[in-house]
């Protein structure tokens, strides 16, 4: 007998129903992502003990240890969970709405949007001896700008009396090809040192972050999160299909336009300032999946904390594994993520 | 099918192959040195090592002749693909063939430092290889990507996949980054006369093994079981399928680079031509292959002048809105 519990919050405007077995696995989960976040903290150019990170983190501590935890790791930690979890949550809503356990951000073109749209930002704003016009604080809103339209574009290009999945995916693959082709074009024509600039950006690193960053990258997350929390416990009614759906009263494609929206611009966040890291979205989901099934009360945080430990995680391998050479922790993603697609694409249907 | 009898299809093919040899002669003439058909004509009669001379035999030319052979390998292979996987939608670049030979060619220039052409040929065919085993045994294993949508969305996956590490491999080598940023955009600019002789052979054959299964496209098109019951050997037929495809779309990708959406746009086209019996469809689509990216060519010379734009991405911004347009009619059932 399953231990069921509902909670229901605001008014019951937001209620999730939560199996307290499965609870506690997610709660190791978070676990496990904290511990990350922390360790981390410990690696890098010099060890430094966790518990040491930890009172460096509130404030205790000499002040060498403060000053490389504070100041040089913890935003680029910070910034790697958030881009980890946003990608991570966008990735669910997105298969759970799509119904196709392939789908993912990169796939569906959004962030491909981004990296053409980052790249014509290094153009478009380079003058003649191939120095910026503007300050580069700007590139992650190109990014995301790019990312958000994108979203919307192929949003539109799929309407034809509605949106279809099947059809929202395969137009979004189009458009990502030919954003390709548009960010070849523009790495070709424009100087090289924007190539080198744009191949970190597509590739997704989190080597620059800094406190700023932090600070409008976290609060546009997080306050995207509540809202889709608020709207996450209707996807569960479209698993029944789209005519249940309609008949228990869900206006379908009213509500998958404001799913897209809301996916692309967490995506956008979260890769305007770390590049376009592939594969979190589409493996921290399934991961989830595996552990806590497909109710959305509990594979949204469940995501989030695996794609916070994945991102995490690749960073701390991408700087300590072959030192002195940072490698992106796009790299990682993809190094875990390929496998594990391939498993997903021979393993036989249940039904 | 605007062309019924075979009377008309023997007409259609040879007005195609008039084109592909005027849009040759185009290709040979136009370009960043004005050149004439006299000179052209000269320089093979008495050759006087002017520069116009030189500029035709050494570039031009190969130019033209790779553009052909690489655009009729493209479609060749799309129509191959797209009776295979019974997907509108398949070819050699969704499929992630051409992305498994740019990973190939750049993993070989960093970890190797191999920098020239021809050996980026050969790199590019393992590479090819490589991929094509990896999505069409993904595909006859049967499993989840069994659909059209879901092929097609191993094919990019796979595709994602190669591309991020390709993009690792150069984010972590910026040096080389120039050189292979214009191979991976797809280019048949600056190839060499050689690197087309060494791998025409293979082309060759494809094609020749491409028109001889023609027959048995038809009825491997009627569908895995009806073909079965027909006598057909399917697994064995697959197998040579997947061997024409290393072979052609190896081949192109070896010679140009990835090159998409030639092998999606054009088998339809082709079609709506000459119907969909493979013994006409599969030289129409070859000609009409070779035309399209002729022209791509020609039309990369003038947009940026006096810089050119790969003909990858001429063929990218001309079949989307086909490849969309596609999605929307053909793509849309599961």
């Amino acid at each position: 007998m399953k231990k069921l519990k509902s909670i229901r919050l605001f008014n019951q405007s937001v209620s999730f129903l939560v199996d307290l077995h499965i609870a506690k696995r997610a709660a190791f989960i978070c676990f496990l992502a904290v511990m990350a976040f922390l360790l981390s903290g410990s690696f890098g150019e010099s060890f430094i003990s966790p518990i040491r990170v930890i009172q460096a983190i509130f404030g205790y501590g000499d002040d060498y240890t403060q000053l490389v935890i504070n100041d040089f790791r913890l935003p680029r930690i910070i910034v790697a969970a958030f881009a980890g979890i946003a990608l991570a949550v966008a990735g669910a809503v997105l298969q759970g709405m799509i119904k196709n356990p392939l789908a993912s951000p990169d796939i569906i073109g959004i962030s491909a949007g981004g990296g053409a749209a980052v790249v014509g930002f290094l153009a478009l704003f380079s003058d003649l001896n191939h120095s910026l016009t503007v300050s580069i604080q700007w590139m992650p809103l190109a990014g995301f700008v790019g990312a958000t339209l994108v979203g919307l574009v192929v949003y539109l290009l799929a309407w034809k009396d509605g949106v279809t999945p099947s059809r929202l995916v395969l137009i979004g693959l189009g458009v990502s090809i030919f954003l390709q082709a548009l960010t070849t074009l523009l790495m070709i024509i424009g100087p090289i040192h924007l190539a080198a600039e744009a191949q970190k950006w597509i590739i997704g690193s989190v080597r620059t972050a800094e406190w700023h960053e932090v600070q409008i990258m976290v609060p546009v997350i997080i306050s995207l999160l509540i809202v889709l929390s608020f709207l996450v416990r209707h996807l569960n009614v479209q698993d029944f299909g789209d005519e249940t759906a309609t008949s228990l009263g869900q206006s379908v494609q009213k509500f998958r336009f404001t799913l897209i929206i809301l996916c692309s611009s967490l995506v956008a966040s979260a890769i305007a300032f770390t590049g376009a890291i592939g594969f979190v979205g589409l493996i921290a989901p399934h991961i989830a999946r595996r552990l806590v099934g497909s109710a959305f009360g509990l594979l949204l945080p469940t995501s989030a904390a695996i794609g916070a430990f994945l991102v995490v995680v690749a960073d701390i391998i991408g700087r300590t594994a072959f030192n002195p050479l940072e490698v992106p922790a796009g790299v990682f993603t993809a190094a875990i993520g390929a496998p594990y697609f391939i498993y997903l694409l021979l393993k036989k249907p249940k039904h | 099918m605007i062309l019924v009898k075979n009377k008309y299809k023997v007409l259609g093919l040879v007005i195609a192959l008039l084109c592909t040899l005027f849009f040759m002669c185009i290709s040979v003439l136009y370009g960043y040195a004005d050149t004439s058909l006299h000179t052209t004509i000269q320089s093979f009669m008495n050759f006087d090592h002017s520069n116009e001379q030189i500029i035709i035999q050494n570039v031009r030319i190969p130019r033209a002749l790779i553009a052909a052979s690489v655009g009729a390998s493209l479609a060749i292979t799309g129509v191959l693909l797209q009776t295979l996987t019974k997907n509108p939608l398949a070819s050699s670049g969704i499929l992630g063939i051409n992305a498994g030979a740019g990973f190939a060619v750049v993993f070989a220039l960093v970890i190797f430092n191999i920098t020239s052409l021809q050996a980026f040929a050969w790199i590019a065919f393992i590479g090819a290889a490589v991929a094509t085993v990896v999505v069409l045994g993904i595909s006859a294993a049967g499993g989840t990507a069994s659909t059209p949508i879901k092929i097609t969305l191993a094919g990019a996956a796979i595709s994602a996949l190669f591309a991020s590490y390709t993009q690792g491999l150069l984010a972590m080598n910026e040096a080389n980054m120039d050189q292979v940023l214009f191979w991976l955009a797809g280019s048949v600019q600056g190839r060499k006369i050689e690197i087309l002789l060494s791998v025409l052979p293979y082309l060759v054959i494809g094609w020749i093994m491409a028109m001889a299964i023609s027959s048995k496209m038809n009825v491997l098109a009627l569908g895995d079981d009806i073909a079965r019951g027909l006598g057909l050997k399917l697994g064995l037929f697959k197998f040579i399928i997947g061997i024409i495809t290393i072979l052609l779309a190896g081949g192109a990708v070896a010679i140009s680079g990835p090159i998409g959406f030639v092998g999606i746009i054009i088998p339809h086209f082709a079609r709506k031509i000459i119907g969909t019996d493979h013994r006409w469809l599969i030289p129409m689509a070859a000609l009409l292959g070779a035309i399209l990216l002729i022209v791509a060519d020609v039309a990369a010379r003038f947009i940026i002048m006096p810089s050119e734009v790969p003909v990858g991405v001429m063929t990218a911004f001309i079949g989307t809105p086909f490849f969309i347009y596609l999605a929307r009619t053909k793509g849309g059932r599961t």
